[in-house]
C-alpha cells in the first residue's frame, strides 16, 4: 500500500474541492441569475444527454483536436530547429530572443486584422495563432537543455575530435531531451488554448470549440457552453498527459526526476 | 648513439598565464615516459589540471613546448563524465562510435575492458544506478578501451571513501602492469601518490612550479601492506614536507 494511492489521492481531492467550489457558486446565486454558472450535473442531465449538443461537440473536438495537433507540430518542427540554430549560431540567439519575446507578448488579437488580410479567416489565421501562442517554450526550453551540459563532457568530445554535429546528436540532444518534453507539455497545453482562440477570432469554416463557446454564450446555452468548456480542457490534459507520459517513458530509465 | 627512447610526453618550460592575467603555471618541465607512473602534488588551485589539459590539447600554453602523440591520449576526469543516457556498455561504445571501430568489433573490446575493472554483470547499468567507486571503474573501462599509450588521470579518486580508493588504487597498478601504459596522476593525497608511482613530483602554489621530485623505489606489483612499511611513511614524511613549504 501507499505508493499508489499517493499518487491518486491528491489529484482527486483537488478535482473534488474544485467541484464543492463550483456547486457552492452555483447554489448561491440567485435563482434567476443561476443560468450564468449552472451546477455541474446539470452539464449531463441537460448538454451531454442531448443528442444534437453531444454531437455538435463532438464534431467541433474533433476539428479543434485536428487544429491544436497541426499547430503544435509546426510549432515544434520550427521550435526545435530555432532552437538548434540558436545553440549553433550564438549571434542569432542574441537576434531572436527579442522577437520571440515580442511575439509572446503581444496580444494576438491586436494583429488579427493584418492576419486576416494575409491569410484569410479560414484553417491558415487560426493555425497561425495556434503556432504563436504555443511556439515559445519550445526553442528557449530546448537552448537551455543543449546549453546545460556539463563541460567536462564538452572536453571529452574534443579530445576525441568530434564534429560539432556529432556533439550535438550524442550529447547536446541527448542531454536537452528532457527539458524538450517540459516544453513539449506546456506548449500542448499552449495548443489547445490557441487553437480555440484562435477559432474565435476567425469564425470561417465549420465550427470548431472556439465558435461553439462564441455560439452558446450567444444562444444562452450555459449548460452546453460549460459542457463545451469541460472537454476544451480535457483535451489539454490529454495532450498535456500524452507528452508526460511518452517523455517519461524516453528518460525514466536515467533521469534524475524519475524517481 | 643514444640509446633513449622517447618519452611519451615531454613538458619544456611550459608556462600558462589565462587571458584574465591569471599565472597558472611558471616554468615547468618534466617527462614522463613508458613504464613510469608520475604522480603530481600540490596545493589547490596550482596549475594541476591545467597542465593536463594543456597535454591533452584542451587548452594552448603561453610559451613552452609540448611534446606528445595526441591521436591517443587517456583522460580520466575528476567526475567519471558518463553520459547519463547511456548504460555501462553504451557509454564504453561511445569512444569506439566516435573513433569509427566497426561494429562487429565492439562487442568483444567492451566486454574485456568491464571484466578488466570488475564492472562485470552490470553491463546494461545506467550511471545513476551505480556507486561512485563503480562509475569511477566504468570511466576507467572506457578509457582503456582505446589501448592509450599515455593515460592521465585528473584526481579521479578524490570522490569515493578511503578504502574503495585502496582498492582502486590496487587495480590501477594492476592495469599499469598489464596495459603498459605512461601514466600520469594528479591527487591530493600522499599515500595515494607514493602507493602508485614510480616518481613524485611537487608544485609550489600558483604560478605552480616544480618544486621536488622523489623517486619511489619500490617494484611493481606493489602489496597493499607497503602502505605500512617504515621506508613509505619515510617516503611519504619528505613529500609532506615539501608540499608544506609549497603552501605559502
Ligand atoms: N579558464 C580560466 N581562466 C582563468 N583562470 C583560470 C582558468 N582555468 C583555471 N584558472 C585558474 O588557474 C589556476 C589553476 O587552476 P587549476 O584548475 O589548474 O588548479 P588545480 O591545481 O587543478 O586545483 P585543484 O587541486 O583545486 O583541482 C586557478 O587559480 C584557477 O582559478
Ligand atoms: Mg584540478
Amino acid at each position: 500500500m501507499g505508493g499508489r494511492w499517493k499518487t491518486v489521492i491528491p489529484p482527486m481531492i483537488s478535482v473534488f474541492v474544485l467541484l464543492g467550489v463550483w456547486y457552492g457558486f452555483s447554489a448561491r446565486l440567485k435563482p434567476s441569475r443561476q443560468f450564468l454558472l449552472p451546477p455541474p450535473h446539470s452539464l449531463f442531465t441537460k448538454a451531454f444527454s442531448n443528442s444534437r449538443a453531444r454531437e455538435e461537440i463532438l464534431s467541433s473536438l474533433i476539428l479543434t483536436t485536428e487544429l491544436a495537433l497541426v499547430g503544435l507540430l509546426i510549432a515544434v518542427f520550427l521550435g526545435v530547429s530555432l532552437g538548434l540554430l540558436m545553440y549553433r549560431f550564438g549571434w542569432l540567439e542574441r537576434a531572436s530572443y527579442p522577437v520571440l519575446v515580442a511575439l509572446q507578448a503581444v496580444p494576438i488579437l491586436a494583429i488579427s486584422p493584418l492576419m486576416t488580410v494575409a491569410f484569410g479567416y479560414g484553417f491558415g489565421s487560426k493555425c497561425i495563432v495556434c503556432v504563436v501562442i504555443s511556439f515559445f517554450p519550445i526553442p528557449t526550453n530546448l537552448l537551455l537543455g543543449l546549453k546545460s551540459v556539463e563541460p567536462s563532457m564538452h572536453d571529452l568530445m574534443t579530445l576525441h575530435g568530434a564534429p560539432w554535429r556529432t556533439r550535438i546528436r550524442k550529447l547536446a540532444l541527448p542531454n536537452a531531451l528532457p527539458y524538450l518534453f517540459t516544453a513539449f507539455r506546456i506548449s500542448a497545453g499552449l495548443s489547445v488554448i490557441g487553437a480555440i482562440v484562435g477559432e474565435q477570432f476567425f469564425q470561417q469554416g465549420k465550427p470548431g470549440l472556439g465558435q461553439r463557446l462564441i455560439q452558446y454564450r450567444v444562444l444562452l446555452e450555459y449548460e452546453r457552453l460549460y459542457a463545451t468548456l469541460l472537454v476544451s480542457s480535457l483535451l489539454g490534459i490529454s495532450v498535456y498527459l500524452f507528452f508526460t507520459v511518452l517523455g517519461k517513458r524516453l528518460t525514466y530509465k536515467w533521469h534524475a526526476s524519475a524517481s | 648513439m643514444s640509446l633513449e627512447v622517447e618519452p611519451s610526453l615531454s613538458f619544456q618550460n611550459i608556462s600558462m598565464e589565462f587571458p584574465d592575467g591569471t599565472k597558472a603555471i611558471a616554468d615547468v618541465s618534466f617527462d614522463v615516459s613508458k613504464g613510469e607512473f608520475v604522480t603530481v602534488v600540490g596545493p589547490s588551485g596550482c596549475g594541476k589540471s591545467t597542465l593536463l589539459r594543456i597535454a591533452s590539447g584542451l587548452l594552448e600554453q603561453t610559451s613552452g613546448t609540448v611534446k606528445v602523440d595526441r591521436s591517443n591520449i587517456g583522460y580520466v576526469f575528476q567526475d567519471a563524465t558518463l553520459f547519463p543516457w547511456r548504460t555501462v556498455r553504451s557509454n564504453i561504445e561511445l569512444f569506439l562510435e566516435l573513433h569509427k571501430i566497426p561494429k562487429s568489433d565492439r562487442a568483444e573490446i567492451i566486454q574485456r575492458s568491464i571484466d578488466m575493472v570488475g564492472l562485470t554483470g552490470f553491463e546494461d547499468y545506467y550511471p545513476k544506478a551505480l556507486s561512485g567507486g563503480m562509475r569511477m571503474r566504468a570511466s576507467l573501462a572506457r578509457t582503456l578501451t582505446l589501448k592509450p599509450p599515455l593515460l592521465m588521470f585528473d584526481e579521479p579518486f578524490g570522490a569515493v571513501d578511503e578504502i574503495t580508493r585502496e582498492y582502486l588504487n590496487e587495480e590501477t597498478l594492476k592495469l599499469f602492469s598489464q596495459e603498459k601504459f605512461a601514466g600520469l596522476f594528479i591527487t591530493h593525497s600522499i599515500s595515494e601518490a607514493v602507493f602508485l608511482s614510480t616518481r613524485v613530483l611537487v608544485m609550489s602554489a600558483r604560478p605552480g612550479r616544480v618544486i621536488a621530485s622523489f623517486d619511489v623505489p619500490y617494484a611493481y606489483p606493489r602489496d597493499p601492506s607497503l602502505r605500512f612499511e617504515a621506508s613509505f611513511a619515510d617516503l611519504s614524511g619528505k613529500i609532506n614536507e615539501a608540499l608544506r613549504s609549497a603552501h605559502t
